[in-house]
């Protein structure tokens, strides 16, 4: 299925926005007050598991996801997160915002106690190592599959291996509290046209970091 | 009839207030994290990376090799989306581009956080499929014969480019060489222009 977030190559969309080189951090003050309470949030649910937040923006609605732009969505996820971790009621949020407004709404109860993952990361960050030797080598031809950080337009495109990175937790595993698993990283390096066929520009290529559980040989 | 749903900017407010009567938060606390993104972690870093890069070979050898450590040489380092940082150099031949097309992965500690164009649906969609028509819409027109490497950061690695230093800038210092170096040209949609 398709994921909400998975955008790379995909038709419909319009021109870049030209850069403005004196554009604000943040476009208004909200954003701001979303970008904090979402890093905090993070904190909160179990450990900073930084792909549980991106596993949690994946599976917004498409309006969620893009109506209110980045930050928008990053509110949405946090939201979801903490009803998940029961530190608030579904529709808490929606309540107490709708009353901001003069609305009369009735707030939902608070969950009755937190239920958070059991769940720790055993180190800050992403970064691990790996004890068994990386499967591919530089300059090897590989096969990207699925996976939960494998841009589909990748999928079943034949690349070579261009770099290998530290090992990384498997987001796959880790986004949803079930172990960090790390694996070997490679920087693979598509060919232009081996993504977009005949009429690409010859002289383009893109690079892509894929997990080795995302890569088989051809 | 229901209301139409609450402005993200209530949304916000309302998260805040749940937040703060439980005490998970503080407003001092947001307050001083939001500054610091706001004035201390910004491009500055990584224009001052670039400047250094340019006027000292050896540390432009290092910035290419082991990009984590020689950023935390001359300015912070590490932390979120900064643990492992590759630098590649835009050469007249070869210019590099990046983009995160899964969400809007970016080298915080060197770029700050990243700018609208960055977080555009048409940037992550496009620029993988067809980035010499993307940047020039974005102002920059390269040759056709010009490569161009495009790095999708899916995962925990983050690509800072160092780009080609300008012609005529042979006498300015490392200081006057920073205050040139923009954001835009460090993800690789803009170049360095001398002053």
């Amino acid at each position: 299925m398709a994921r909400v977030s998975d955008l790379g190559g995909t038709p419909g969309h319009g021109p870049v926005p030209v850069p403005d080189p004196a554009e604000p951090v943040f476009a208004q003050p909200w954003e701001s007050r979303a970008f904090a309470l979402t890093a905090f949030t993070m904190g909160r649910i179990a450990g900073r598991n930084l792909e549980a937040f991106r596993e949690t923006l994946d599976r917004l609605t498409p309006a969620e996801y893009h109506d209110s732009g980045y930050y928008g969505r990053w509110l949405h996820a946090a939201e979801a997160m903490l009803v998940a971790s029961a530190i608030l009621a579904p529709g808490a949020v929606d309540a107490r915002a709708r009353r901001l407004a003069g609305g009369r709404v009735e707030e939902p109860l608070g969950p009755a106690a937190p239920a958070k993952p059991d769940y720790a990361p055993t180190a800050p960050g992403s970064l691990r190592t790996v004890e068994a030797a990386p499967a591919f080598a530089v300059g090897d031809r590989v096969r990207a599959r699925e996976g939960a950080r494998s841009p589909g337009y990748v999928h079943g495109r034949v690349g070579t291996v261009d770099r290998i990175q530290p090992a990384h937790v498997l987001p796959d595993t880790h986004a949803v509290f079930a172990g960090e698993n790390p694996q070997h990283v490679y920087t693979v390096r598509f060919p232009a046209h081996e993504l977009w066929g005949a009429g690409a520009d010859d002289a383009a290529a893109v690079t892509v970091e894929l997990f080795e559980s995302y890569l088989e040989r051809p | 009839m229901t209301d139409p749903a609450p402005s993200p900017a209530l949304r916000a407010e309302a998260l805040e207030q749940l937040l703060t009567e439980r005490g998970l938060v503080r407003a001092d606390v947001i307050d001083g994290f939001v500054a610091k993104y706001e004035s201390d972690v910004g491009p500055l870093n990584g224009a001052r990376v670039v400047a250094r890069a340019w006027v000292d070979p050896g540390y432009r050898a290092r910035l290419l090799a082991d990009a984590t450590s020689a950023i935390k040489e001359v300015a912070w380092g590490g932390g979120a989306n900064g643990e492992h940082i590759v630098a590649v150099e835009n050469t007249p031949e070869r210019h590099h581009v990046v983009v995160c097309t899964l969400c809007s992965c970016y080298p915080w500690p060197v770029l700050g956080l990243p700018p609208s164009w960055y977080k555009d649906p048409a940037y992550r969609a496009r620029v993988v499929r067809e980035p010499r028509t993307v940047l020039a819409e974005m102002g920059l027109d390269l040759p056709p014969e010009v490569a161009i490497e495009v790095h999708d950061s899916s995962a925990e690695v983050r690509w800072l480019v160092l780009p080609e230093r300008p012609a005529g800038t042979e006498d300015l210092t490392e200081e006057e060489l920073a205050a040139l170096v923009t954001r835009d040209a460090m993800v690789g949609v803009a170049k360095v222009e001398a002053p």
